[in-house]
């Protein structure tokens, strides 16, 4: 028997039509998967109730693991066990600042970087795809069927390629991605920022591993991204490191074992934990050689061996108010996200910083992946009526073309909402040109070489003519996610070449196409014999129910009506021993809809009986 | 005539009324539906109207609308896990048959 749901008043939904919609926050160290239950977004946990899943994929022996499974194993099988993924999303070897930080064996491939794994070479996109699988399986398992729409969300900074990326590995993995969203705005959603007033947010994301700070304009229920930045080797763990340091010096210890070093570093992070909540944090550890460990650390030793990690954190602060031209005192309210903000000399400097208490009512950790669940819930159509709105994002970074001269024309100006279409006129430079190179760039500098190039094409058979006199008109779109396509198009002559691009990272569409292939390879013949045993047992359902009130009410239906639903009764046996579960579906389908009015009819008897004073139960045998 | 939740039941519904930060109860009814005839309406309450029927639970009002009672009457709320999944069950006395899942009924 399914599991009923509380709904907000007078959206109860259909039987059967609630739809599972979830929202995925892909951490560059841990990610979630939330979804909305009851009105009420949540967290899904796993079987032992822990909300996060490292963001960890291990190619071993026996198969791929994923999360705390594949974390536990990263020690002894480092090439094969793959962390930090989403710091390769949409790079490529060029792209790495310092590729030697990874303990991978790294493949160059145009476009995005390759890691050689057990499993064989892998893209970035392959291995989030496994992630995202594991928690698409969580989701399924935890609301009791297939997901019908997802919500997953990407740094504000994240570039068109890094988004394309994302969206390719959500596709890979099976779940019907509605939208990409920025974690920043995620976090302001979960807070329901985007019904409060119009007015300037600031998202301070302190991560296992990252630090991010966007600043964000609502204004007519957009977010507008005014500013990001950030410092991408700075988060949490380097807080675990300070205690780290400390004890060795307090503890006098000689150099350490790895397997030493493993254990302080995990004893470190506890006390870390535990001096959010409490003044002072035992640290009690023993070592290989027998050497025990006892010490005291408190608050005020924390906070002052790491003071400086966190004015690390106000620098980029301080930058991205500068860009957007505001000063900390503009700011209307500040959201806290990553476990790291629950110590609190950060919410102290933060509230120092910005002259007011941060927002941590909601998880901090968890707060993405609710605010991508709220939105997950509104696409996918389950919250109808009052609020049928629909959040816009805007694009982060300026989108043109080169121009002569290697300058760039910007054609969308950044924070432009989308979807947007715009389109502009060019020309050729010589006389009798036939063919013109259209290059796509997204940044916010002039020149080409300092942007970010996404793809070229080119636009050939142009007419001859002078030059300057034929028009060419170049459109960009961006569509809900935030992916580019371009077309270019001769419109003097009538005769018109048209061609798209859409950003490229390597991996070219039949890759894609490949990749998909292989995944479906497997998952098709268990598709379609899920569908079809849904089907009969719709089928059968109705079928049943259509009997019994038949035969409870028969005297409701005249001798026409009771002949259709006789012919539609049989049109749904027949189909019932086939196999074509999309027939059977929508003969089950008019079979449901040419028994409404009877269903009526038998309510109001229902009804008239009820008032009449007698029991129910005995009037229906 | 009755409708009651189990102490289970109660105790989530008033959780969740506590988080979502209004509201006086929790609404149950029934509506027809296709053929199976009947589904059940399980929903937050914020406001009753002057006909309604409303009982109190282990704290938590229970508003019915009285097209509804009769359907419902001596029904219990119950509130279930199943494995990673939860939910709320109706233990009806009244139902003869229902659908595979639950979500309809006819009585």
């Amino acid at each position: 028997m399914a599991l009923l749901q509380i709904s907000e008043p007078g959206e109860t939904p259909a039987p059967h039509a609630r739809k599972r919609a979830v929202g995925i926050d892909l951490g560059t160290t841990n990610s979630l998967v939330a979804t909305v239950r009851h009105g009420l977004a949540v967290v899904l946990p796993d079987g032992e109730g822990r909300p996060l899943v490292p963001s960890i994929v291990r190619y071993g022996e026996e198969g791929v693991t994923t999360g705390y499974a594949a974390m536990a194993r990263q020690s002894v099988d480092p090439h094969n066990t793959i962390v930090s993924v989403k710091r390769l999303m949409g790079r490529g070897l060029a792209d790495l600042d310092d590729d030697r930080r990874f303990p991978y064996r790294f493949v160059d491939a145009p476009g995005m970087v390759r890691i050689a794994t057990r499993a064989g070479v892998k893209s970035p996109v392959e291995i989030s795809a496994d992630l995202l699988r594991a928690l698409r399986e969580r989701a399924e398992v935890s609301l009791g069927g297939a997901v019908d729409g997802a919500v997953v969300t990407v740094p504000a900074y994240f570039d068109d390629a890094q988004r394309q990326a994302t969206k390719d590995a959500a596709r890979l993995a099976g779940l019907p991605i509605l939208r990409l969203i920025n974690e920043p705005t995620a976090a302001a959603i979960a807070y329901g920022l985007d019904n409060a007033s119009e007015g300037v947010y600031a998202v301070y994301d302190l991560g296992g591993g990252t630090f991010d700070i966007s600043v964000l304009r609502l204004s007519k229920g957009v977010f507008e991204v005014l500013a990001t930045n950030g410092d991408a080797a700075l988060g949490g763990d380097d807080f675990d490191h300070r205690v780290f340091c400390w004890i060795i010096e307090a503890g006098r210890l000689p150099p350490l074992s790895p397997a030493d070093a493993r254990l302080l570093l995990v004893k470190s992070r506890a006390a870390k934990e535990h001096l959010s909540e409490h003044d002072e944090a035992p640290i009690v550890a023993t070592l290989s050689d027998g050497t025990r460990i006892d010490l005291t650390i408190t608050r005020d030793i924390f906070t002052q061996i790491s003071a400086n990690l966190v004015a690390k954190t106000l620098a980029p602060v301080k930058r991205a108010l500068r860009d957007a031209r505001l000063a900390p005192a503009a700011v209307k309210g500040v959201v806290l996200v990553g476990g790291a903000t629950r110590m609190p000399q950060v919410r102290r400097a933060v509230a120092e910083l910005f002259g007011q208490p941060p927002l941590t009512n909601l998880d901090p950790d968890e707060v993405v992946a609710l605010g991508a669940a709220i939105q997950a819930n509104k696409l996918v159509g389950n919250r109808e009526g009052n609020d049928d709105w629909l959040l816009l994002d805007v694009i982060p970074l300026s989108l043109g073309i080169e121009t002569m001269g290697g300058i760039v024309e910007k054609i969308i100006p950044r924070n432009s909402t989308i979807p947007v279409a715009r389109a502009q006129e060019f020309t050729t430079f010589k006389e009798g040109q036939s063919a013109m190179s259209i290059h796509v760039v997204q940044g916010e500098r002039e020149r080409v070489s300092d942007c970010r190039s996404l793809g070229r094409f080119e636009l050939r058979g142009i007419p001859a003519m002078a030059a300057g006199a034929a028009r060419i008109r170049v459109a960009f779109e961006v569509d809900a996610d935030g992916l580019l396509e371009v077309s270019a198009r001769e419109v003097t002559s009538g005769v018109a070449a048209q061609i798209t691009v859409k950003p490229s990272y390597g991996l070219s569409d039949g890759e894609i196409a490949r990749m998909l292939q292989e995944s479906f390879a497997h998952a098709s013949a268990d598709m379609q014999a899920r569908a079809l045993a849904e089907a009969q047992v719709e089928a059968d359902r109705v079928v049943d129910a259509v009997r019994t009130a038949l035969a409870a009410d028969g005297d409701l239906v005249d001798a026409a009506e009771r002949a259709d639903i006789n012919e539609a009764l049989a049109a749904v046996a027949r189909l019932r021993e086939g196999s074509d579960a999309a027939a059977l579906r929508s003969a089950t389908e008019a079979l449901n809809r040419g028994t409404e009015p009877f269903a009526a009819r038998r309510m109001d008897r229902g009804v008239a009986r009820a008032l009449t004073g007698r029991r129910v139960d005995a009037l229906s045998d | 005539m009755a409708v009651t939740l189990t102490p289970a039941a109660a105790q989530h519904v008033s959780a969740f009324l506590s988080k979502r930060g209004k509201g006086m109860g929790l609404r149950l009814g029934v509506r027809t539906t296709g053929c199976s005839g009947l589904a059940y309406k399980l929903e937050y309450a914020d406001e009753a109207q002057p006909e309604d029927v409303t009982f109190q639970s282990h704290g938590v009002t229970v508003v019915v609308d009285p097209k509804s009672l009769p359907y419902l009457d001596g029904t219990e709320l119950d509130f279930a896990r199943e494995g990673l999944n939860e939910g709320f069950k109706f233990n009806n006395p009244n139902v003869k048959d229902e659908c595979g899942c639950g979500e309809s009924f006819n009585v």
